[in-house]
């Protein structure tokens, strides 16, 4: 194909998008208000996402060491199992505490008048221990169980079994909503265009009848298609990036400390705009190519 | 030029409109296709651009057997045929100069020589001071000469047309004659489905009658020849 027929490509399906003003803007709608909706909706989602990774990063277990009366005697165990514990394949971390750290976390925690136990504290030295993989903690925590001089292991299991249970539920609804959304678009925006090309079946029939090839036929509808999806993508682009700044501006202070962290704005706005651009210029070239090969066919 | 044997046609739905057809049409020739509605006419002239292909036979169009085409060696074949049809078939959207042009463009003509051409074409059909309106702002003889124009642009050897003045009113009618008048005088072989009897009697050709997808009638400057 020679260069100014690629030329003549793309002036075509410029002019033909403003020639068939109703029909793109028609197209253009159907993309903005669809890519929309995936915009917000992968918003929310990744930052339930990150929400839910962050919550599966803190859970760990808590080790409380037997108490040893001989300090050389205690520190050596203490080593030993720490050691023993690192080894576990599904370990991914181990912090150790002492008994008196226990006991300021406790004051800080629950209170002044536990300062009570400062004189004899009974707390035990302690080892907090982070899975690897943190839907491994379970397991982690009965291999540490057997380990000589562990008194017990806190992990929580229903709590631990609960969350995981909740979160893993949680995302698959979500993969199932954007599955399902992403099928609606592209239905919808592909049967958009259709219909806009079905409105110009016979400059097809009459493409072909002077001779033109198929790609010929093919390369300026696929182009508008692409256009459409560009244009498309603006409004759901800037609007989603405006709104999720001010969102982060406004919440994030407000979020401080709490368990729903929302994502620093870069690099999220760049990724969700990456994904609307490109789901409406692939869509908008598929459902062209899709309604234009009906009838190339024919 | 035009060679067709033993060509047989049956539709999916079991109607036969090409049953046996033999026939060659040399070049520079203008023969009338005519006939009753239903006989084969449509089926007989559109088989000559490869729009239908036979079920059975040879269709030889400039040397080549289209009946044994592949799918992406029609575009080639239509490049060095004109078409016009009853609707005319023009791209609404698209002004005069550019439908005409638009059969050039297709096969990768130099903007300088489309121009060329097509104001070429545009003089004979006497439609040069419009090129600029859309074909809604003509009158349907004018979108015929459009289309004939366009038909043309590309010099083809023959031009093929089917019931180009169905539309059209008798001065309209004759008008469109001149022009493919003038284009046979140039050497192209026409070929004309019509409806059109005065056409026929008046301007005297060969004429093919088609009925029962047969050829039922062949004769050189023959006349109308049946009742519609």
């Amino acid at each position: 194909m020679k260069a100014r027929t690629i030329r003549r490509h793309f002036r075509e399906s410029f002019k033909s998008l403003g020639r068939n003003g109703w029909m793109t803007f028609a197209s253009v709608s159907a993309v903005t208000v669809t890519l929309l909706l995936v915009g917000v909706f992968a918003i929310i989602m990744m930052n339930l996402n990150n929400t839910a990774d962050s919550v599966e990063e803190d859970v760990e277990v808590k080790v409380l060491i037997n108490i040893i009366e001989d300090e050389k005697e205690a520190k050596a165990a203490e080593d030993k199992l720490i050691k023993q514990i690192e080894k576990i394949p599904e370990v991914a971390e181990v912090r150790y505490s002492s008994k008196d750290q226990e006991l300021d976390l406790l004051i800080e925690k629950l209170g002044d008048e536990f300062k009570l136990y400062e004189q004899s504290n009974p707390l035990r030295n302690a080892l907090y221990v982070k899975a690897e993989d943190p839907l491994d903690t379970l397991t982690m925590s009965e291999k540490i169980r057997e380990i000589e001089n562990v008194h017990s292991v806190v992990d929580g299991e229903d709590t631990v079994e609960n969350l995981f249970t909740f979160l893993e539920t949680a995302r698959n609804i979500g993969l199932v909503l954007i599955l399902g959304l992403l099928f609606t678009v592209i239905f919808l925006i592909s049967n958009t265009i259709r219909i806009t090309i079905i409105a110009r079946k016979d400059e097809i029939e009459i493409m072909k009848l002077v001779g033109a090839t198929n790609w010929f036929v093919r390369i300026p509808f696929l182009l508008e298609g692409i256009w459409i999806g560009v244009i498309g993508s603006i409004i759901p682009m800037v609007l989603v990036s405006v709104a999720y700044t001010q969102l982060h501006t406004v919440l994030s202070s407000e979020l401080k400390g709490q368990l729903l962290q929302l994502l620093d704005v870069t690099p999220l706005i760049w990724q969700v705009n990456g994904l609307i651009l490109i789901l409406g210029v692939f869509i908008g070239m598929w459902g062209s190519f899709m309604s234009v090969r009906k009838f190339l066919k024919a | 030029m035009i060679s067709m044997k033993d060509v047989y046609k049956k539709y999916p739905n079991g109607v036969v409109a090409a049953n046996g057809i033999s026939v060659d049409i040399q070049q520079g020739e203008f023969v009338y296709v005519v006939g009753p509605s239903g006989a084969g006419k449509s089926t007989f002239i559109k088989m000559m651009y490869s729009e239908e292909k036979p079920t059975s036979g040879d269709v030889i169009i400039n040397g080549k057997n289209i009946a044994k085409m592949k799918r992406n060696q029609i575009p080639q074949l239509r490049r060095e045929l004109g078409v016009v049809f009853q609707d005319f078939k023009l791209l609404p959207k698209l002004n005069v100069f550019e439908n005409v042009a638009f059969a050039l463009e297709v096969i990768e003509e130099h903007p300088k020589v489309i121009k060329k051409r097509v104001m070429e074409v545009l003089d004979l059909v006497g439609l040069k001071h419009k090129m600029r309106m859309l074909p809604s702002e003509l009158s349907g003889g004018e979108q015929q000469r459009i289309s004939i124009a366009r038909s043309i642009v590309n010099v083809p050897k023959i031009v093929i047309a089917d019931e180009p003045t169905g539309n059209l009113d008798p001065d309209n009618s004759w008008e469109i004659m001149k022009i493919f008048e003038e284009i046979n005088t140039r050497g192209t072989t026409v070929v004309m489905a019509t409806h059109n009897r005065e056409i026929v009697n008046t301007i005297r050709r060969r004429v093919i009658t088609v009925e029962g997808g047969m050829i039922a009638r062949d004769v050189d400057g023959g006349d109308y020849g049946y009742e519609s």
